[in-house]
């Protein structure tokens, strides 16, 4: 099914036979759901673009590179940085934004300017019934009614199709740089992320790979000079400075783990207190690309080890498993937790027809 | 003076801004009838509390009750059956499980510094007040958080952190009285919300007591969720899914220095063009601050700020060091002097910074000296501004009442204060019109109903102008997953009759 107005969506969803299988590209999709394919690509278009109001509505299956080129047109992105994990989950196809807020893809800047559902402002979607739904809207402050933007956003496609979705964007800052640092081990490396973090300097990426740890800032080209000067001075170890284009390429490894795309093993995303991510990525074993501050760990580990990988994460975040076999992909919840979740989803999709069995 | 008041609107008196002032006859707004039987077994549901709380911590007594029988929205009072007070999760969990058992409704308090009547009870219900419970818990400098009880004031939670170098960024102008409680329901905004976002944006995870006595742990100092993003329902739920106990917060490193400059414009639209350019100029300023004529002219009048008299009037803060905060204030100056404004003052010194200010932070202060007037709250596309402020123009000739605007330009986030007379048999009434009238504006222009302060009572018959039935009915599903008995602050955020059958069930 490849609905191409809201119209055929909910019609579509209101007369299926059952479960379907939403995919917008299909390039980001974890957990694993079954049913008849329903795209989104065909809900395509911006809707709605006002540089001066940093506002962007735009139709869920526009592709994410349209999106991104519409806003570098003004000198403009998304804030929250998503990243393309086509490399690391083998995948391809062309990623949607309604997928990004399915997913709530966040990268880096997450430090800095919070995730993908922070600059979300409004949703339409269909729920599983057919019902069209309308939530927040284009506007930047907007306290009318309950918050389902955030409730959609890294719902996964479970509580309903998006079919619409509105952005808060971000000006291109005029410079970039970022310091590198080298010479240090994992513990310490972290602190100093941590340090820069905790410093007034800004900080817009604070991340850790292939043994370096990287901080970030971004702004009028002389404030990033004053700022690099400053975080120069309160790092240890071996720092140098890179700007621009060669700052941006660091970056993108980052947020789209190139380091583990193509290699064999499973890969673990693990939200952690920061102070916690060097121990229990130690404990665990495997190799790591550490981002927000340690707030966040990509870990390649064998197959097969999720229970210890688990075990280890609790009470310090909690791990999802993003390519692998066999293990139960979304972290296990406190079962009065899950229960609201379970509840949610049986109120909005009744008859547990929408991604059947990817969250749980 | 004493005025009552309708949809959509804040009422302040000319001889005391921050307050609201109850006709003695009656109001425009509906409660639902209380239930005669739970007020009839007052004693026994009293003793049930008293059974499971501290003494000192269970208030039944008429006379006492009385400071809980409203909140900022005082045009609307009512003494709630019974008020608890308790100091732990663990109390809290029992207080709602024996109202959960009786059926007796709930209304959770912070601080009552609600403007949208969230926090008014009904005389069948119990005020669960978290005023006692403001301790914090933890504060991990490492890890940017604190932890604190939810009671504690949201200026309080930023005293404790001071010390350190750290702030916590939401700072509602209520601060000094507010409670995270209240800020996490309301969703609360403040002066630099602009660059550091909102309470939603601030909030790392919460312990939420359910209706039922169910206590869980929402999001953690980890910061995100591992399944559904329940934390970021929960947000601006007005006290409507759970009772909040304990918050993790993101606490932030303080900026270096901050500076504003203002600038004075003969027109709005003008105005209104500045701000769009220095936006997408990609610069952030911490705020973005809105005068317009009437304004300008009764603040001067009042607090002689030295303001130009100008038809409108912007204050832009920058933060960061003394050299950064040069360059941003030379690229605004740049963007600034494009649009030919009457006026364009830095401040040189912190005195200077200080007076810039003053007549802003006076502004609500100075409308009330002229006149009663109402506050509203609607938000709207910044770019939207010069027609808004235009249409307003012109129905404040059409209702024949003056009305000055002073706002969060950056943002949209509008706060109109229409000037009417108390005193004046059916000026009331007419501004009670004009209100509604902004309202639907901004939701016409792609806006909505409230930026910060919530719907509470004041804007719930106005939903319906934002929302679809179909819209309502996906929230109100939150709710019965949350609290199946709509025992948890009931007659607020939807219509009534919308919530009708819900609440009978
Ligand atoms: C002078 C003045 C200036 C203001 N300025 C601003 C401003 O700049 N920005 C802004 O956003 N608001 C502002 N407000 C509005 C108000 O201060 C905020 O809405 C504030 O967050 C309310 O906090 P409170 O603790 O007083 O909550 P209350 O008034 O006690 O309650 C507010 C809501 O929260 C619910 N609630 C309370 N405690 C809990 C709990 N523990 N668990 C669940 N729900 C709970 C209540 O049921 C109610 O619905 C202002 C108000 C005044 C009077």
């Amino acid at each position: 099914m490849r609905p191409v107005t809201e119209a055929e969506l909910a019609e579509a969803i209101a007369g299926a036979a059952g479960p379907l299988l939403v995919r917008g590209g299909g390039t980001r999709t974890i957990g694993r759901a079954v049913g008849e394919v329903l795209e989104t690509g065909g809900l395509s278009g911006v809707e709605l673009y006002e540089p001066g109001a940093l506002t962007l509505v735009v139709r869920a299956g526009t592709p994410l590179a349209e999106v991104e080129a519409t806003l570098a047109g003004d000198r403009q992105r998304l804030a929250f940085e998503p990243p393309d994990l086509r490399g690391l989950l083998g995948r391809e196809g062309v990623s949607t934004i309604g997928g990004v807020v399915a997913a709530n893809a966040s990268g880096p800047r997450r430090v800095q300017v919070g995730a993908c559902r922070d600059a979300l402002l409004g949703v339409r979607f269909v729920d599983g019934a057919g019902n069209v739904v309308k939530n927040g809207g284009r506007v930047m402050k907007n306290v009318t009614g309950y918050d389902l933007v955030k409730l959609l956003a890294g719902s996964h496609g479970t509580l309903g199709v998006l079919s619409e979705v509105s952005f808060k964007v971000q000006a291109l800052p005029e410079a970039e740089a970022t310091l590198v640092i080298e010479g240090l081990d994992d513990a310490t490396g972290l602190a100093m992320l941590r340090k820069a973090l905790g410093s007034p300097f800004d900080i817009s990426g604070a991340a850790r790979e292939g043994g370096r740890s990287l901080v970030r800032v971004e702004g009028m080209a002389g404030s990033v000079a004053y700022r690099t000067g400053q975080l120069k001075a309160l790092m240890a170890g071996d720092v140098t400075v890179v700007e621009g284009a060669e700052s941006a390429a660091l970056w993108r490894r980052v947020r789209d783990v190139t380091a583990f795309a193509g290699r064999p093993g499973a890969v673990w995303r693990l939200a952690l207190v920061p102070t916690a991510a060097a121990g229990v990525v130690a404990a665990i074993g495997g190799e790591a690309v550490w981002d927000w501050g340690g707030g966040l760990a990509w870990l390649l580990v064998p197959e097969g080890q999720a229970e210890a990988v688990r075990a280890t994460v609790a009470g310090s975040g909690h791990a999802t498993l993003i390519r692998g076999e066999g293990a139960v992909v979304f972290p296990p919840e406190a079962a009065e937790v899950a229960a609201l979740g379970a509840g949610l989803r049986a109120r909005f999709d009744p008859r547990n027809i929408l991604n059947r069995g990817m969250m749980g | 003076m004493p005025v009552t008041v309708g949809v959509g609107i804040l009422l302040v008196s000319r001889e005391n801004w921050l307050y609201l002032f109850t006709n003695q006859g009656e109001t425009a707004m509906e409660m639902p009838l209380p239930d005669t039987a739970i007020l009839s077994a007052k004693a026994r549901i009293v003793a049930r509390l008293r059974g499971v709380l501290p003494p000192d911590a269970v208030i039944d007594d008429l006379a006492e009750l009385r400071a809980y029988e409203c909140d900022a929205l005082t045009a609307y009072r009512c003494p709630p059956l019974a008020a608890v007070l308790p100091r732990t999760t663990e109390e809290v969990a029992a207080v709602l499980r024996a109202c959960w058992e009786e059926g007796v409704p709930v209304v959770p308090r912070g601080s009552g510094t609600s403007l949208a009547g969230g926090a008014l009870p009904t005389a069948d219900s119990v005020i669960l007040g978290v005023a006692r419970m403001n301790a914090v818990l933890e504060t991990d400098y490492d890890n940017r958080f604190i932890r604190v009880q939810s009671g504690r004031t949201n200026l309080s939670v930023s005293g404790a952190v001071e010390a350190e170098g750290f702030f916590y960024a939401p700072d509602p102008s209520s601060q000094l009285a507010c409670a995270i409680a209240g800020n996490i329901a309301m969703n609360s905004g403040g002066a630099h919300c602009l660059k550091y976002g909102v309470t939603t944006n601030n909030l790392l995870g919460v312990t939420l007591v359910k209706m039922d006595g169910t206590v869980l742990t929402l999001g953690g100092p980890w910061g995100e969720a591992s399944g559904l993003d329940l934390l970021g329902v929960v947000c601006g739920s007005e006290g409507q899914l759970g009772v909040v106990t304990e918050a993790w917060l993101r606490i932030l490193p303080k900026p270096e220095g901050a500076r504003p400059v203002l600038v004075g414009f003969n027109s709005n639209e003008v105005a209104g063009a500045c701000v769009a350019d220095i936006i997408r100029a990609g610069l952030l300023p911490v705020a973005i601050e809105f005068m317009d004529r009437p304004c300008i002219r009764a603040t001067e009048a009042f607090a002689k700020a030295g303001y130009p008299d100008c038809e409108a009037l912007l204050i832009i803060e920058v933060e960061g060091s003394e050299a950064e905060i040069s360059e941003q204030l030379a690229r605004i100056r740049q963007i600034a002097l494009a649009h030919d404004p009457v006026e364009f003052r830095e401040a040189a010194d912190e005195a200077q910074a200080k007076r810039i200010w003053l007549g802003r932070k006076s502004a609500f202060g100075a409308m009330g000296q002229i006149n009663d007037y109402m506050c509203l709250d609607g938000t709207i596309p910044v770019s939207s501004l010069p027609h808004v402020l235009r249409r307003i123009g012109e129905m404040s000739v059409e209702f024949g009442l003056d009305v000055g605007n002073v706002f969060h330009a950056g943002d949209g986030n509008m706060h109109p204060l229409i000037l009417f007379d108390a005193n004046k048999p059916g000026d009331l009434e007419k501004c009670e019109a004009f209100g509604a009238e902004i309202l639907k504006l901004c939701v016409e222009v792609g806006g909505c109903l409230t930026g910060e302060h919530g719907v509470g009572i004041e804007k719930r018959d106005l939903m319906s102008v934002q929302f679809a039935p179909a819209d309502m009915e996906a929230q109100m599903r939150v709710k019965d997953v949350f609290d199946p008995k709509w025992l948890l602050n009931p007659a607020k955020v939807f219509p009534l009759a919308t919530s009708a059958t819900r609440r009978a069930g």
